[in-house]
């Protein structure tokens, strides 16, 4: 009895202190966004210095504005062209369906520079500039096998003889595809959307190769301010203090306000 | 004029074409630029080139040594971690479970960086001044800070599925604790670890942003080559991308081929 108290005490610790290794940079920043002070280790006091700092400086709002704009576009696409694909391959004959399958895993499984790169050269050899168009293609290779993938699961579950069913009774095959089959795989649509929305807000290479000039995001932004490095970047660096610390707490109410309602559901199905 | 009968199999039209033109392509491109030289001509002076010259060479083998240390750095500490989630009956370990992939969800480059003022706070203190010039220590725990998740969340869903009986069936049949971790937990949890594996050697090999602002940019892994040659030289860059996509496929070939993956960043979702 009293080794599993000793045992459950030691598990407890080192999930904990795996968990303090995670957190301890981000709330570190957390704690030193709400400080006058631009380098760490140094109080000066409390202010909100670092917010109005982020909030008036027009470029950082732009590339703000650029990143989640970016990300939107391209889930969108990326989820529109997914679920189609996987509806299609889900249909093909097999050897059909392994082809363009193996073809989709090949930027999942690709080391993100090498697909980023062939993306880049190729863009040149046939002649099209780097826009924000290629920029979009970029982030869609990367987002749409991940949506296929979220996708096919739920077609499999799905009950086919519905489909069937519509078109007997006098559906058209769109309106049949719109209001029996969607329905039953839209869980797995919008899983890969928030998927695909977290892909494209987390890039960095891909970004870079096939960004058009002048463009940016928040991660070519802080990764060029950082490798700077001079006097003026302390002041900007130290603004993405409270821009780290946002983020962070607008995740953390995402998944409480999450787990809430889905615990309400639950509740309401009892 | 008949229209023909619409089929469901069309729809897969666009994301073909899509694939071929964005992903096919590309890697043609890629492949075509490794083996020709500068004027064009078919040649293999990129690999006897890259391969001659001892600089690069040494510098692989840091690369292959830095990602394979962030990798068994990895796997210790996310295979007890995931065992516990996986085998603990609280009722909150998916809020556990959340906690470890929440910060995923701040962009990468954000995350290091303040990484990065953690070391430099550190390295202020009395005693620890060493730690400002300990580029390869910051960069291995970076990388590992990094990619974590990857590796947790593909072993506690492979150890979830693991059926409970038999571990049961392990203890009636007189196995200890021992036993049983090393003949069932360790053999069942294999898919997991393979592809945790790949989820984390792979990028730390080539994630030249982590290494660049923990390294004080005088740690050089693969991945900076290719930048590095993108700017002068782009058969000498296709050349080594050339090799990254072979070490994937040869890796994803030996560890079960082109199946449908743990889905690893939706699992939660």
């Amino acid at each position: 009895m009293k080794k599993t108290i000793v045992g459950k005490c030691l598990k407890a610790a080192f999930v904990g202190l795996v968990l303090l290794l995670l957190y301890a940079p981000i709330l570190l920043l957390a704690v030193y966004s709400f400080d006058k002070t631009d380098m760490i280790g140094k109080t000066e006091g409390f202010s909100l210095a670092h917010y109005t700092a982020l909030f008036s400086d027009s470029k950082v709002l732009g590339m703000i504005g650029n990143t989640f704009l970016l990300a939107f576009v391209a889930a969108a696409l990326s989820t529109v062209l997914g679920t189609l694909g996987a509806l299609g391959m889900f249909y093909c004959k097999k050897r059909v369906k392994g082809a363009v399958h193996a073809v989709s895993q090949i930027p999942v499984i690709n080391a993100e520079i090498v697909t980023a790169l062939a993306l880049a050269i190729t863009f040149v050899v046939v002649g099209i500039g780097k826009s924000y168009f290629t920029l979009v293609i970029g982030h869609m290779v990367i987002c749409t096998p991940f949506v296929v993938l979220s996708v096919i699961p739920k077609l499999k579950q799905m009950d086919n003889s519905l489909y069937e069913a519509a078109l007997d009774l006098g559906a058209s095959p769109f309106k049949a595809l719109w209001k029996v089959i969607l329905p039953q795989i839209i869980p797995g649509v919008i899983s890969g959307f928030m998927l695909a929305v977290t892909l494209s807000l987390d890039d960095y290479i891909v970004t870079v190769y096939t960004r058009p000039s002048g463009f940016e995001t928040i991660s070519t932004y802080v990764f060029n301010a950082t490798m700077k490095g001079n006097k003026h970047t302390a002041a900007t660096l130290s603004s993405f203090w409270a821009l780290t610390t946002i983020i962070f707490l607008l995740i953390v109410v995402f998944v409480i306000v999450s787990n809430l309602t889905s615990l309400r559901k639950k509740e309401a199905r009892r | 004029m008949k229209i023909p009968r619409f089929s469901r199999k069309t729809l897969c039209i666009p994301y073909a074409v899509f694939l071929i033109f964005f992903v096919i392509v590309p890697m043609l491109v890629i492949l075509f630029y490794a083996f020709t030289d500068r004027n064009m001509h078919i040649s293999f002076s990129n690999f006897i080139r890259f391969f001659s010259d001892p600089t690069k060479l040494s510098t692989i083998v840091y690369s292959l040594v830095i990602a394979l240390i962030t990798t068994v750095i990895c796997l210790v500490i996310a295979f007890p971690v995931a065992y516990i989630l996986a085998h603990s009956r609280m009722k909150k370990k998916f809020v556990i479970l959340m906690l470890f992939v929440l910060p995923m969800w701040i962009n990468f480059v954000l995350r290091v960086n303040a990484l990065r003022e953690l070391f430099n706070l550190f390295s202020s203190l009395d005693g620890l001044e060493g730690l400002a010039n300990a580029n390869y220590f910051k960069t291995v725990f970076g990388m590992v800070y990094d990619f974590l998740p990857f590796m947790i969340l593909p072993l506690y869903t492979t150890m979830l599925k693991i059926d409970r009986s038999l571990y049961e069936a392990s203890y009636d049949l007189g196995a200890g604790a021992v036993t049983t971790f090393v003949r069932i937990t360790i053999p069942l949890s294999m898919p997991g670890v393979m592809s945790g594996v790949t989820m984390v050697f792979l990028p730390s090999m080539t994630n030249y942003v982590v290494s660049d602002m923990l390294g004080n940019a005088k740690v050089t892994i693969i991945g900076k080559f290719i930048y590095e040659y993108f700017g002068t030289d782009w058969h000498m860059g296709s050349m080594v991308a050339l090799v990254l996509l072979i070490v994937v496929f040869v890796s994803t070939w030996l560890s079960g081929g082109f199946k449908s993956e743990e889905n690893v960043r939706g699992t939660t979702l």
